[in-house]
This record gives C-alpha cells, structure tokens and sequence, in this order.
C-alpha cells in the first residue's frame, strides 16, 4: 500500500496563538504523484504546504521526506519548491534572471545556466521572454515564469499555492490542462493546494479534502465525488442533496418518508445515517412513477441543464434536468440505488440543510472574493 | 500594478496655480538671480566670477570630500539600522521611528552647539577625563577637526539616510524572501540577491538627503570645525554676508552655481544608477 512514498507527514500539529490550525494531520504523499489538498480558506492547506516548504515547523509530529525526519532541515536545503499565490517573482531582476535565481545560487557555471533557462522557457511557452521585464508580463505569462524558476532547480516536489487564483475564468481553465502536462512531462509531484473543487476533481490523481485542521478524506476524483465520507465532503464537492434517514438493514434505506434500495450496507439495524443524492442522479417522472412526489419551486435555465428546486414534504431538494418545468408543477422523482450515497452520521450531519437558503450568488460572491483576496493579502 | 486615476476638480489648468506661483516665486526667480549674479560684474556680463572656483578650488574639494566620507559614513551606520527596524515588530518599529525622528524636533543650531559643548577643551568629555585623570591630564582635542565635522553631518543627517532605506526594506514583500529561500539561497545570499538590490532605490534617496546638505553646510562647519576647515558653505556666506569684509554677490553665486551643478551631476549619476531597480520604496520624508 505504502510504497514510492516520497512525503509522509506523522501526526503534525500546529498552533497558532493558541488556535490549533492543524490537528493530527496523517498524510502520505507518492512520488510522481498530482495530489490536492482541497478545502475552504482557514482549513490548514496553506499551513499544511508551509510546513513541507520548510517555511514553518510543526508542534508535534514528523515530516518525513524520501525516508529522512526533515522537521529542522531549512526550506533552502529542501528538495521541494514552491509556486506561491502571488508568484512572488523578483521585480530587480528580468525573466531570464528569475530563472536563473536557484541556479546561481548553487554556483552553476554560465553555461548550464543558459542552457537550463532556455529549456525552462521552452517548457513554460515563453521563449523569447528572456529579457522582459517582470512588470510587463501578464498574470499568465508571471505565472509561467514562476514555474519554470520553480523547476529550473530540479526539485523532487513541487508546492503550488492557489496559483491560479488570480487569474481569470478561461485563463484558469488553460493553466489547469498546462499545469497538468507540466507535471506528466516532468514526472515529478505536485501537492496543489485549492480551495476550487472543480479544479481539484479535473487535476489531482488524489485530493485530500480538510476542514478544520482535519483531514476529512482522502482519494480520488471519484471517491471523493461518488463516495464521500461525511456531509462536509458531499457538500464541499459539488452540489449534494443531504437528507436525514435509517438504515433499515444493508442495501435498505428510509428518507423522506419511503423505503429505497441502496448499494450500501454495514450499518446497524435502524440506525441513523446522512443521505446523500446527487442532483443530476434524480429523474423527474410523472406523478405516482416516482418514489417521491413534490412540488418545483424554481427553475434556473444553465445552459447544459436547468437547475429545478423542488419541494418535498418541506425540505428543498435540487435537480438537475435537461427538461424543463414549470414552477407549482407537481412532478415525480425516481432514485436508482446507485444514486443513493450512505454515510455515516459525523459532527457535520445537519450543518448543510436544504436548497431553500440557496443562492447562485452567493456561491458567485464568494468566488469573486477568493479573486480579491489573492490580489491583496495572503488569505488564511 | 494599478494605476491610480486622478479625479479633477475644476479646471485643471486653474488647479495648477498655486503650485506654479510657488515655484516662480520660490525656485525660479532664485535660480535665475544666482545665475544672473554669477555672470556679472560691475562692467555687466562675464565669466571673471568663474576664476573663483579655481581659487578655492581646495576648499571645494575639501567640501566634496567631508561630505562624501560622512555619506559612506551615514550609509554603513543606517542600513543595518533599517534593516534591523524593518525586521522588528510593529510596535518595535513604530517606537524606533519615533526615537530617529525625535532629534530633529531640536532646532539644528541647538543640537549642533550641543555637541561643541561635548567635544571641545574644557567640554563634557574632557572634563570627565580630567576629575578621572587629574588637572594635569592632557585635554584631547576632538574639536575643530575634519573628524568633529564629519561627525556633526553624520549625527545630522543620518535619519535622512536611515528613513528611506527603512521604507524601502519595508516595502519588500516577505514572500520574495521566502521565494529567495525556497530556491535555495541562504542567510547572506538572500541580503545580496534580493533585499540590498531591492533596497536600492531608498539608498538612492537617503544618499542624495545626506550628501546635498553636507556639500552645503555653513552651520556645521563653522560650529564645530572652528573656522579651520572652512568649506565651500562658509565661503558663499562670507561673500553674501561680508562676514570677512568683503559682500560680494557675484563669487558668492558663482560659488552657489557650482555646488548646485556638483549636485545635478551627483543626482543624475544616482539616477542613472537607478534606472533598472524599480522605484519602489525610498520614501522621502
């Protein structure tokens, strides 16, 4: 299970005037690996990367890297480097000299300096580049230059922190499929740090998912998204419709007032779980076809599918359908059993209702803030 | 970067006259008097004026020498000043501002005789030395010396020197440090390849505020200098005020011409020194 691991991390704690940032964190990382940590800003990803950097030291616990403790091994003796959320490039110094920085550093001579910088520009798309100016780049054509300067020193790791936070929708977009082929093309690791799941499910080959100094649950785009393990996870990553219900034996649930077929088992007799049913899972089916019945309460047009909210029995479920309907129709829903996701119940249970405090802005809002907040000062 | 729009208010060739008139009143017509003054005699327009300079040409290199050591002086005494306020925490630094700034709240005349009091014969010093030593111990003299003189720039202008490079430190973004760790440089290569050529633009600014009024200082020279190193400052002052019998405008604003004339050459050098570090930082005061 635990083999190729480059970075393990034992039982790292780490306060902050007395606010415990990390707590426990287990983590091991393989090498080669494009592994996020994902999570909402103040659960631990930032502090957790610091700590690999070498930028910080943890109370308790270990970071081990390639088998050897590093916990007192300073950030410049690390074979680990860093793209930090504003790129952090050298303003004194043109494109060719930020490059060059680390290598210069260890003493290269002028040639493999050259020769080093040039296949770093070829690899980021930015040849010709030498001589600009680090203002007069674009955000994109930064962040390049911050990546090739990042591995122009060979690291066995690569941190990236939100790097693509302060770039714009489709820019993003491009960055993620180039950030990804970088990192094929190199073969080393990259631990990405996000607090986007939409970036973290397209990128990573594993995403850790935090809150709260925790790590909530580790694995892969997949698991994360069809499996999650508590109603933060199903929350946090995409759209989720988590609803109380009792374990009636394995592979039998009851919510919302009617028995369903699962694919889950391993629970108790009657106990209590969280339901998870993903929006795009539910079928709308005439009234009596369904197993739920319930009234729509709105409809959003998006593009690819409308987004419909409907109510049953008080409780707000979303669906997504490539039908439209009309708001006060009553309509039927059907749930195959793989659509139905057991969890067990966790101090989030309860904590994320229904859809009927739901806001498309607000989502949007608080996208636009993460924006501004990259621009200004270092979130968490 | 952001450009900053400005919003007007009114017309905005109106908004500029108080900033015009004072610069006609205050910069203009003065520069144009000594300009006018330095190339004219008593029979009209001419250069005699400018044989002065070769006359005086010890005390003026005297002047550029004095002030050139108490800049390197300045400069070797602020940085790690700054640098070790910039690193401080943020009421550490609040405070040691204060405490840079507090002298400059005396009148420079007071703080000046302040330290004749202290250095000369029968001053501070020597009479410590003395009720330690006895009466018949020697006095040192440490008055009426290149070494007093400098000492007087330095103790004057040093917190013109320390405040902008402080700035300009303060304006490094930690990340950059971090990045310079991060790629592998230590402690030392850190301070050289990132914060001293960083620095640069506030070591611009705190060179040219110690360098200009040292080169032109009459006060300082006079006070603690005791007439014998007699710069180029003094020299302009005798001539405009016939301190020693003889008023002459027309040496005195030769003279004025060629410390203004070291000073562009000094400002255009630095300048051009700085052209490829960005002008961040090197705030002036």
């Amino acid at each position: 299970m635990k083999e190729n691991v480059i970075i393990d991390l034992k039982n790292i704690t780490k306060s902050f005037d007395g606010d415990l940032i990390l707590d426990n964190i287990n983590l091991y990382i393989r090498d080669k690996e494009f592994i996020t940590l994902l999570g909402p800003s103040g659960c631990g990803k930032t502090t957790t990367l610091r700590i690999i950097a070498g930028f910080l030291e943890p109370d308790g616990g270990d970071v081990v890297f390639a088998g050897k403790v590093i916990n007192k091994v300073p950030a410049h003796k690390r074979q680990v480097n860093t793209i930090f959320q504003r790129y952090a490039l050298f303003p004194h110094l043109d494109v060719y000299e930020n490059i060059a920085f680390g290598l210069r550093v260890m003493k290269k001579n002028e040639k493999q300096i050259k020769q080093k910088v040039e296949e770093m520009l070829a690899l980021v798309n930015l040849r010709g580049f030498e001589r600009r100016n680090i203002e007069s780049l674009s955000g994109g054509q930064q962040q390049r230059v911050a990546i090739a300067r990042a591995l122009a020193v060979d690291p066995k790791v690569l941190l990236l922190d939100e790097p693509l936070g302060a770039l714009d929708l489709k820019l993003r977009k491009d960055m993620q499929v180039e950030l990804k082929s970088i990192q094929k093309r190199m073969g080393i690791t990259f631990i990405y740090v996000t607090h986007d799941q939409e970036e973290a499910l397209s990128m990573s080959d594993t995403i850790v998912v935090m809150d709260g100094g925790k790590i909530q649950q580790i694995g892969t785009p997949t698991d994360v998204y069809n499996e999650p393990k508590n109603a933060f996870v199903a929350d946090f990553i995409g759209e989720s419709n988590i609803v109380d219900g009792i374990m009636k034996k394995d592979r039998v649930v009851e919510f919302s007032g009617h028995v369903f077929d699962c694919l889950d088992g391993g629970f108790n007799e009657n106990e209590a779980v969280d339901v998870v049913v993903r929006p795009e899972d539910v079928e709308v089916v005439a009234v009596g076809n369904g197993m739920l019945t319930g009234t729509v309460t709105s409809v959003t047009f998006k593009g690819v599918h409308y987004e419909i909210i409907v109510d049953i029995g008080g409780f707000l479920w979303m669906i997504q359908s490539t039908d439209v309907q009309n708001v006060g129709d009553r309509i039927g829903l059907k749930i195959d059993p793989d659509a139905i996701h057991i969890m067990k119940k966790s101090e989030y249970s309860g904590m994320f209702g229904d859809f009927s405090s739901y806001s498309e802005e607000f989502d949007e809002l608080s996208d636009v803030n993460a924006g501004i907040d990259t621009e200004g000062e270092e979130n968490e | 970067m952001s450009k900053s729009s400005s919003v007007s208010i009114g017309n905005q060739k109106t908004n500029l006259v108080p900033f015009s008139a004072w610069m006609v009143v205050f910069v203009l017509v003065p520069i144009a008097l000594v300009v006018w003054f330095a190339f004219t005699g008593v029979d009209g327009f001419t250069f005699s004026n400018l044989k002065w300079i070769y006359v005086y040409k010890s005390t003026l290199w005297l002047s550029v020498k004095l002030a050139f050591i108490a800049t390197v002086i300045s400069l070797v005494l602020a940085y790690p000043i700054a640098y070790s306020m910039s690193r401080a925490s943020e009421k550490v630094q609040r405070n040691a501002t204060l405490f840079i700034m507090l002298p400059m709240w005396m009148n420079f005349l007071v703080r000046t005789y302040a330290w004749m009091t202290i250095l000369e014969d029968t001053g501070l010093i020597n009479s410590v030395l003395k009720a330690i030593f006895g009466a018949d111990f020697q006095s040192l003299s440490l008055i009426n010396n290149h070494g007093s003189v400098v000492l007087g720039m330095v103790y004057n202008y040093l917190p013109y020197m320390i405040l902008p490079i402080y700035t300009a430190l303060t304006k490094i973004d930690g990340s950059l440090l971090e990045a310079a760790r991060d790629l592998g440089a230590r402690g030392h290569q850190v301070l050289a390849r990132v914060i001293l050529p960083m620095s640069v633009p506030g070591i611009i600014s705190g060179i040219t505020m110690v360098f200009i009024p040292s080169i032109s200082t009459f006060i300082i020279s006079k006070i603690l200098g005791g007439g014998k190193d007699y710069l180029v400052g003094d020299l302009i002052e005798d001539y405009f005020l016939g301190n020693s019998g003889v008023v002459n405008y027309n040496i005195g604003a030769a003279l004025s011409l060629v410390i203004m004339i070291l000073i562009l050459i000094a400002t255009f050098l630095m300048n051009h020194f700085d052209k490829d570090a960005k002008t961040n930082g090197g705030g002036v005061i």
